[in-house]
This record gives structure tokens, C-alpha cells and sequence, in this order.
């Protein structure tokens, strides 16, 4: 527990990181540091397009996984690390 | 059986002739019983006496090559005769005798093929046949041999036989038609007598009768019934079609719906989930990528595009060339322009091309009090202009006064709101006449309805004016709205405003205070007094004048609700304002709702409605700072608070002590404006000079200009570019400042008027057109449009501005600091020359002390010296002693 508290921590000192959002495979989220109603969106939407670029991947080629998504928008970026039980969630404001 | 017959010849031979013979003949017979000889051959052996006779001497005259010898029969008979029998001939001699022929074939018989050297043919046919086919095969042979070298094979033409008959004769005759008998002849020929005689002719159809023809059609033979025994056919197959028909049960359409929920963790589970092993092991695996990427976004952005961002700088610099105002439009009344001049400027907030003109006399307190009653006749006026008409002005408000200053209220453009020379305030509610702004702005489609007003420009009448007793007592020269979004309770702590609409407004004066007026009609309790007047004052006066009824709530009896004086600092006596600037607040709510639109509300019942809510109601904001700028026309800046304060000793309400104040300017401050970028930065502008100021900063002004020897008699901020603002001057000419580029001296000047310039305004019309308004004191209002390099700012601007504010900031700290430490150096300068002063006066005695502390510092020395050798050793100890 300590540990992952600590990860946390050192993930929200980064410069720019406005949400961390801890989901299991399924897309409950289990930890957040956003509101509920933000996390529930962003974890629902990512879980969704995590499958669709894990699909993709392996279509390409079958022995390959996909190991981390970055998704740039205007305001923000949003960094997606899957793994088989869990995926993790940041949000970053990277031009501050 | 061949064999035999020879035998028989033979033995007919032995019976009667020679033994000679018949040793012979059995070798002979033996010889020729063992090969097949024909009958017509008989083989026989001649003696050469005998060959000699016949000339077929062996070897010589019959050879291998030409064994045939044809001897005559009358020869061989006489032979016969003559030796009778010792002729070799004798055996023969029946056969002899028998031959038809006159010569018989003898034939050399080389090979003994036969038995004997010679042999006899007794066949007139053998003869034939061995002379003939031999001679041929000879030939042939020859030819064979001749041609086996050759190696050629020549056909065989095949020698034609005599026709042996096999029956096929009769055939050919059965088959042959010949006549058997001879043919018979006959000749008719009718009677005589019917030959020349007249015959007559007719004609007959064919079908008449049966005897006219005969008809043989065809019909069907059994007998020639052919039966099919094969035949073509094709064959397709085709897929079984069927039709069918189906059609779905109508049902009546009912609504459903559905709700869903996006499923969650208990507290439990999440627990149970944060400890499990498997998130930790996730979360320490995934962090390092996380580290690496969240890094890597602030060392450098990877998106932006560098190309486009250095290129929007240098258009800036190389674009275009026009940098001086061009000059739009100009706007100049001739019935109500002359000798007037133009006060002060406001744009129409929301109608694009209309702008408002304050016209004032263009007359001194001393000439006004001398004209005073001609003055009264002559109304003034604020004129609105339209882009469209440059002549006529589309609208004009009738003032109680002349008017220095006005502007329209924020939340409603139809309201406008002056304060006037007598110290007054001013409403008008121009909403009836909107729409003919509107129009006309649009080009002006209905031509009949303009013919009747395009001659007379509406006059509207103020509809309410403060009372003259508790208003000001000089000429109000600033008035503003309070922003919408808050509103001030009796003390002047801001409250929400939950309406949404600017009621409150400021006004200042020379006469030494800041007031607050609010639009709505005071509060139930208070209204009860004056419900009855107003009641009374209602019913005579019911629009006499066609003013509509916004603020009859007000008219004459508006009083300020809170009164902010200036009491000076550190003196007695007070401040007399003539600028004042607020700093314009706006509240976020943290809903994010943003102030609704006000273009669809009818203000006229608005005001009418909105009642002062009671101060338990109202929610106080924290945000909202209550301070306020203020230039007096002692040319200095007064900070001030306007709340009110309750002053515990005697319990009335008194307005806080200033701040501070800076004393800047050698004369009246004529602006003090805030610029629209930023909200802490204020300009103020007097006659000779011009400073920045940063709120906060009370040292000193940020910037500060030089003297300049043409007046400035106005200034203002740019709209659009955060770095830029406009003086303008008393040859009518408009300086155009540009921080960017000089801080010391205007980037451009402009001459616009002849006349001084005496108010600014700027309005964005478009994206790409910005323009100036400029009044001068003729009573001309220029229109000028604002070149692109002063419209259009750059990216960085906003930040190289607010870095050099920055930086001017500190220089002023930076000087305070030296200031402290220029005095601190002083006083131990001087603290150092007291100390001087005071060293002489006892020499002597320091005398003495010096050589009583050289005599110990001797001492001393020789103490540790001696240490310092006995340590190292090179002190014996003897020396030790006699030193002690």
C-alpha cells in the first residue's frame, strides 16, 4: 500500500501532472486523484481505446504487445501504461 | 517323284544302252537324286569328243557366263546315228526325237547343280523360260549386280500377263443391257380428211372436274419409318424458385429508456486491490516509463512547430509598410458643432459604426457665467454619429447640462448614464430608437420611413437626473459603471449581484469625493415616505416629454448611497478627483456559468423591478478588490479604498484614509486608465508628462516620460497590442507609444487637427479593422484606422511587456535599496568623521600605552620564542638555566 502511495507521490511531483487514475483490467477504477465523475469518464474512454490499440498491435504483428500510449491533445496529454491486470492513467499539462 | 522319273529315264536309258552309262548314271542318279531337278532338265555328261562336235567345249565355248547352247535336233539325231551307242546322246533319245522343236537348249552347268556339268532341256517351255527369264535374269542380274553397287533399288514395272478369266465376265454380262431383239417402228398418222380441217380452241381451268388433273400427294410410307435411334439434346438446370410473401406484426410505438450507471469499486475492494502484490509489481514496473515521458515534455515540447512560430515575429517587422492612422472618416455637425467642442467620446458597445459625442461649449468659467443665459437656451447635446451618414447625426440626447464625460452602461446599451457640469447625473434610455440605429447602420432598406426622420434627427430626452442637493457640487468630470458582476452594499463591501446587471455606478468630481449611485429605486422601508411623493409626482407628470418610464423611479430624487471623500494624508484638507479608475473585477463562478446574454431583456421594466435587497441577503465577495486610483488636479495619484467605515467614536460612517499618494505631475492629471492587458498596470497622463504605474508599487511610477513642450492632453490604451498606447497632444497631433521600441520618445506622431485633441477612444470593428476615434476641440471627431503594425500584436508581446514592467519593478527596488544603503554609508560616514573629530584629545596618554604595550608585546615574543626552540629541540638545557 505504502509503496504504491509512494509511486503516486513521485509521479504527482513531475512538473505539469494535473490526475493519476489506477484501473483494473476491466475499467473500474480503483485509485484516483481526480473527482469521481472525471475518473469514471477517463477511465471508461481509455479502457476502450487500450483495447482498440492493443487489438491493432498484436493484428500487426502477433508477437508484439503494446507497452504505453500517448495521447497529445491541445490542452493536455494523456499517458496510458496497460498491463495484463491493471492499467495506469496520468494526465499531464506539459507547456506549463 | 522327280527324282523318279529321271530314273524311269534312266532306267528306260539302262535297257538298252551303254554300261559306261550306267556307272554314270547312278553317280549321275545319285548325284541328281539328292538335288530337285525339274523334269523338263536332264543332266548329262558329254565327252569332249562330243563337245567338240556341237562346239560346247566346257569352259570355252560355254562359259559361267554364257552356258546356254542351242543345238539343232537334226545335229543330235545324226550324232545318234553315227556312234550310235557311244553317243552321250543315246539316253535321250526318245525325248530327243520327241522334241517338237528344231533346237533344244544345252546348258553348261557350271555348278553342278544338277549333277552334271551339262544339262539338257527338254521343254519347248523350260527353254523358253530359262532362255528368256534367264536372259533377263541375266540382264537382271547384271543390272542387279550393276545396280547393288549403285545401291538403287528400281521398281519392277510389272510385266503384264494374259488375262485369266475368274468368272467376273458373266457378272459384267448379266449386268449389261443389251437389246435382245431389234427395235419395233411404228408411225401413226390420223385420218386424211381431219388434216387441215377448222379446229376450235378453248379454254379449260384445270380444277374443273375431276378429270383435269391428277393428283398424287405425298403420304406417309410405313414401310420407309425411320426410327431415331439417337438424338442431341441439352439440358439446364435451374434452382427451384419460389415466391413468398412475409409481413411484420404492427405494434404501436412505445417509449422505453434505460439507465445505466458506470459500475464502481466498494471502499473494500479498492482496499483489497491496492494491496494485492500484483498492483504493486504493475506500479513499479510502469513508473520508470512514466518517469522517462513525463520528463521528456518539458525538456522540450515535441509539437511545436518552430517554423511558423519564428515566422510570425518577422511579419511583424517586414510586413506592412503603413504605419501612420489613415484617416476613415470625419464627423462634423453644422447645426450643432459650431463653436462647441467635443467633451468626451464613447463607442457603442454592441452596434458596430455608431459612436456617441459629448458636445460641450467651448467657453472658460468666466465666459460661461457672462453667456450664462444665453447658455440656457442653447441645449446641449450628445450626438450619436453612424458610419453611414456623416452629416446627419442618427440621434441626439438632450442634456440638462453640458456633459463631460458619459458612458453607456455595460449590461444594456440602451442606457446611458453622463454626468454634467452642474454636478449632476444624467440617464437617458434611448430602447425606442434603437432600432433606427440598427437600420440605418444596415444601409438603410426602408426609404419611405427615412424620408420623415431624415430631416429631423430625434431628440430624446434624459429620463432622470439626480438631485441637485445631494450630488456633487462641481462639474462631474468621471463617471463609471460598476461591472456586472458585483454590486456594493451600503458600506461599499462588494456583494453578488445576482441579476446580472451593472446598477451601480461611480461618478467623481472636484469636489473632493467619489460617489455611488445605485439605479434602483430604494428600499420598502424607506420608500414609504417617499412612495407618496412619487406617487404624487407620478400622476401630473406622465411623460410629458415622450421619456420612457425607466427611471422615474429616480428622476430628482437620486441620491448617492455612498459618499467616498479623500481626506488628505498627512494634511488636513482633501483631494479633489478628477479621474478615478477602478480595477475591473470580474468573478468566476465556480459553476463556470458565465453572465447571461443581455440582448433579450427588457430593461425598461428591469430597473423598474430590481428592489436594493436587504444587506442580511446579500453574500459578500472576497475577491473583489475595493481600491481605487484616483488623479487630482494637484497632479497627483491617490490609492484609496472605498469602504466605509464605521467610526466607533461617534458612529457615523467615514471613509477610509487614502493610502498614498504620489505627487507625480506638475498639473492635473487628465487620465488615469488601466490598460486592458493587464490589470495592475495604469496610466496617467497630465500636461507635460506621462507615467506608468504598476498597482502594488508605491515607490514610484514605473515609467515615467520626459517632459514634453506641447501639452498631452489625453491618453489612452491600445486595444489590441499590449505595448502601445496614444497620447494626444495640443496641436492635434496623436503620439503613438510603443514600448517595445522606445521608452523614451513616441514611435510615430501623427498630426490629425489643427485644434488640440481632446478625447481618445478605440473600437475594434473587426479583426482587420481597428479604429481610432479622435475629438478635437473644434468639435471634429476624426475616425482613423489604426495601421496593421499597431493592431496586430505578436505571440510574445503580452510577455515581453509584462517582463519589462518586471524589470522596471525592480529597477525601483533596486533604487530604494540603494537609497537605504546610500543612507546607511552616510551615517557611518558621518558616524566615522565623529569618531575623527573626537581622536585628538588624549595623545599623551596613548603615547604611554604604546611603549608600555611595546615593552609587553617584547616580552611576549621572547616567551615564545624560548617555546618554540625548546620544542624544536634546539635549546639545551643549559641555556635554559642561565636565561632563567
Amino acid at each position: 500500500m505504502a509503496e504504491v502511495e509512494e509511486t503516486i507521490k513521485r509521479i504527482q511531483s513531475q512538473k505539469g501532472v494535473q490526475g493519476i487514475i489506477i484501473v483494473n483490467a476491466e475499467g473500474i477504477p480503483i485509485k484516483s486523484t481526480l473527482d469521481n465523475s472525471s475518473t469514471v469518464q477517463y477511465a471508461g474512454n481509455v479502457h476502450q481505446l487500450l483495447l482498440k490499440a492493443r487489438g491493432m498491435v498484436r493484428d500487426i504483428d502477433p508477437q508484439n504487445d503494446l507497452t504505453f500510449l500517448r495521447v497529445r491533445s491541445k490542452k493536455n496529454e494523456i499517458m496510458i501504461a496497460p498491463d495484463k491486470d491493471y492499467f495506469l492513467i496520468v494526465i499531464q499539462n506539459p507547456t506549463e | 517323284m522327280s527324282s523318279k522319273r529321271p530314273k524311269s529315264k534312266e532306267a528306260h536309258k539302262i535297257k538298252g544302252k551303254d554300261k559306261k552309262k550306267e556307272n554314270n548314271f547312278p553317280t549321275a542318279d545319285e548325284g541328281a537324286s539328292e538335288p530337285d531337278h525339274p523334269d523338263y532338265i536332264f543332266p548329262l555328261v558329254l565327252t569332249s569328243a562330243t563337245q567338240e562336235l556341237f562346239g560346247c567345249r566346257a569352259d570355252e565355248d560355254l562359259t559361267g557366263e554364257n552356258p546356254y547352247k542351242l543345238l539343232k535336233k537334226e545335229d543330235i539325231v545324226q550324232d545318234m546315228k553315227t556312234r550310235a551307242s557311244v553317243s552321250d546322246f543315246s539316253p535321250i533319245k526318245q525325248l530327243v526325237l520327241d522334241y517338237p522343236e528344231d533346237e533344244l537348249l544345252l546348258v553348261f552347268d557350271r555348278d553342278f547343280t544338277y549333277g552334271q556339268s551339262f544339262y539338257l532341256v527338254l521343254t519347248v517351255e523350260a527353254k523358253e523360260n530359262i532362255l528368256k527369264p534367264s536372259v533377263q535374269g541375266d540382264d537382271e542380274e547384271q543390272i542387279n549386280h550393276e545396280e547393288e553397287d549403285e545401291e538403287m533399288i528400281i521398281p519392277k514395272t510389272p510385266e503384264s500377263r494374259p488375262w485369266m478369266s475368274l468368272g467376273s465376265e458373266q457378272e459384267i454380262e448379266e449386268e449389261s443391257v443389251t437389246e435382245s431383239r431389234p427395235r419395233l417402228r411404228y408411225k401413226i398418222s390420223p385420218l386424211l380428211r381431219r388434216c387441215g380441217a377448222p379446229v376450235c380452241f378453248s379454254d379449260r381451268i384445270a380444277l374443273d372436274g375431276k378429270e383435269g388433273f391428277v393428283e398424287c400427294p405425298s403420304y406417309q410410307d410405313k414401310s420407309f419409318s425411320i426410327r431415331e435411334m439417337e438424338r442431341h439434346t441439352a439440358i439446364q438446370a435451374s434452382g427451384d424458385t419460389k415466391h413468398s410473401s412475409t409481413q411484420t406484426l404492427w405494434k404501436y410505438p412505445r417509449n422505453m429508456w434505460t439507465q445505466y450507471e458506470s459500475r464502481e469499486f466498494s471502499p473494500e475492494e479498492k482496499e483489497h486491490h491496492l494491496q494485492s502484490e500484483n498492483l504493486k509489481n504493475f506500479i513499479t514496473s510502469v513508473l520508470t516509463r512514466f518517469e522517462i515521458s513525463l520528463q521528456q515534455n518539458h525538456i522540450t515540447d515535441v509539437f511545436c512547430d518552430d517554423w511558423t512560430a519564428l515566422c510570425e515575429d518577422d511579419g511583424a517587422l517586414t510586413g506592412k509598410t503603413e504605419t501612420q492612422l489613415k484617416e476613415y472618416q470625419s464627423f462634423m455637425d453644422l447645426h450643432f458643432s459650431k463653436e462647441k467642442t467635443i467633451s468626451h467620446i464613447h463607442w457603442h458597445p454592441t452596434i458596430s459604426g455608431v459612436i456617441a459625442v459629448a458636445m460641450t461649449e467651448r467657453l472658460s468659467l468666466e465666459e460661461r457665467i457672462d453667456n450664462s443665459t444665453k447658455l440656457l437656451l442653447n441645449p446641449s447635446y450628445i450626438l450619436f454619429w453612424n458610419f453611414t451618414d456623416p452629416i446627419n447625426p442618427q440621434l441626439q440626447l438632450e442634456c440638462p447640462d453640458d456633459v463631460l464625460c458619459f458612458q453607456f452602461c455595460p449590461s444594456d446599451p440602451n442606457i446611458i448614464a453622463g454626468g454634467c457640469m452642474n454636478g449632476q447625473v444624467v440617464l437617458w434610455d434611448i430602447s425606442a430608437h434603437v432600432e433606427r440605429l440598427q437600420d440605418t447602420r444596415s444601409g438603410g432598406k426602408n426609404i419611405s420611413n427615412k424620408l420623415d426622420k431624415n430631416n429631423v434627427t430625434p431628440v430624446v430626452r434624459y429620463c432622470a437626473v439626480s438631485g441637485i442637493e445631494n450630488g456633487h457640487k462641481a462639474p462631474i468630470t468621471d463617471i463609471q459603471w460598476l461591472p456586472e458582476t458585483f454590486e456594493l452594499s451600503k458600506l461599499g463591501i462588494p456583494v453578488e449581484n445576482p441579476s446580472r446587471i451593472s446598477v451601480q455606478l461611480g461618478t467623481c468630481a472636484p469636489d473632493c469625493c467619489v460617489l455611488f449611485w445605485d439605479l434602483r429605486p430604494p428600499r420598502v422601508v424607506s420608500q414609504s415616505l417617499t412612495d407618496v411623493k412619487q406617487k404624487s409626482e407620478e400622476k401630473p407628470l406622465e411623460n410629458p416629454h415622450g421619456v420612457p418610464n425607466t427611471f422615474k423611479h429616480l428622476n430628482l430624487t437620486w441620491k448617492p448611497f455612498i459618499r467616498v471623500s479623500l481626506p488628505k494624508i498627512g494634511s488636513s484638507g482633501e483631494y479633489s478627483p478628477l479621474k478615478f479608475s477602478l480595477r475591473d473585477n470580474t468573478v468566476d463562478c465556480p459553476t463556470g456559468d458565465k453572465p447571461p446574454q443581455n440582448t433579450d431583456r427588457e430593461e425598461g421594466c428591469g430597473f423598474a423591478q430590481l428592489r436594493v435587497p436587504s444587506a442580511k441577503q446579500q453574500k459578500p465577495l472576497e475577491n473583489i478588490s475595493t481600491k481605487l486610483y484616483v488623479g487630482t488636479e494637484d497632479g497627483e495619484l491617490v490609492y484609496t479604498d472605498w469602504k466605509i467605515e464605521k467610526d466607533n467614536d461617534s458612529g457615523r460612517l467615514l471613509s477610509s484614509k487614502p493610502i498614498h499618494r504620489l505627487l507625480v505631475h506638475d498639473t492635473l492629471v487628465n487620465t488615469v486608465s488601466r490598460s486592458p492587458f493587464f490589470r495592475d498596470i495604469i496610466l496617467t497622463v497630465s500636461s507635460f508628462s506621462f507615467a506608468i504605474w504598476k498597482e502594488g508599487v508605491t515607490s514610484g511610477p514605473i515609467l515615467r516620460s520626459a517632459c514634453s513642450k506641447m501639452l498631452r492632453t489625453v491618453g489612452h490604451w491600445s486595444l489590441s497590442r499590449p505595448a502601445v498606447f496614444f497620447i494626444g497632444k495640443e496641436d492635434g497631433s496623436i503620439e503613438v507609444w510603443d514600448l517595445l521600441q522606445n521608452s523614451h520618445e513616441p514611435s510615430q506622431s501623427q498630426n490629425i487637427s489643427s485644434a488640440a485633441v481632446t478625447c481618445i477612444s478605440t473600437s475594434s470593428i473587426s479583426s482587420k479593422q481597428h479604429l481610432l476615434a479622435v475629438s478635437d476641440r473644434l468639435g471634429t471627431l476624426h475616425i482613423l484606422q489604426i495601421p496593421w503594425t499597431l493592431r496586430r500584436s505578436s505571440n510574445s508581446e503580452r510577455q515581453i511587456v509584462k517582463k519589462y514592467f518586471e524589470k522596471e519593478e525592480e529597477r525601483l527596488e533596486y533604487f530604494e535599496k540603494r537609497q537605504i544603503q546610500h543612507e546607511k554609508e552616510k551615517k557611518e560616514m558621518e558616524a566615522e568623521q565623529q569618531r575623527k573629530k573626537t581622536e585628538p584629545v588624549m595623545p599623551l596618554k596613548q603615547e604611554e600605552e604604546l611603549e608600555a604595550e611595546a615593552l609587553k608585546e617584547y616580552e611576549q615574543f621572547l616567551a615564545l620564542e624560548k617555546v618554540i626552540l625548546k620544542n624544536m629541540g634546539l635549546l639545551t638545557e643549559t641555556e635554559d638555566r642561565s636565561d632563567l
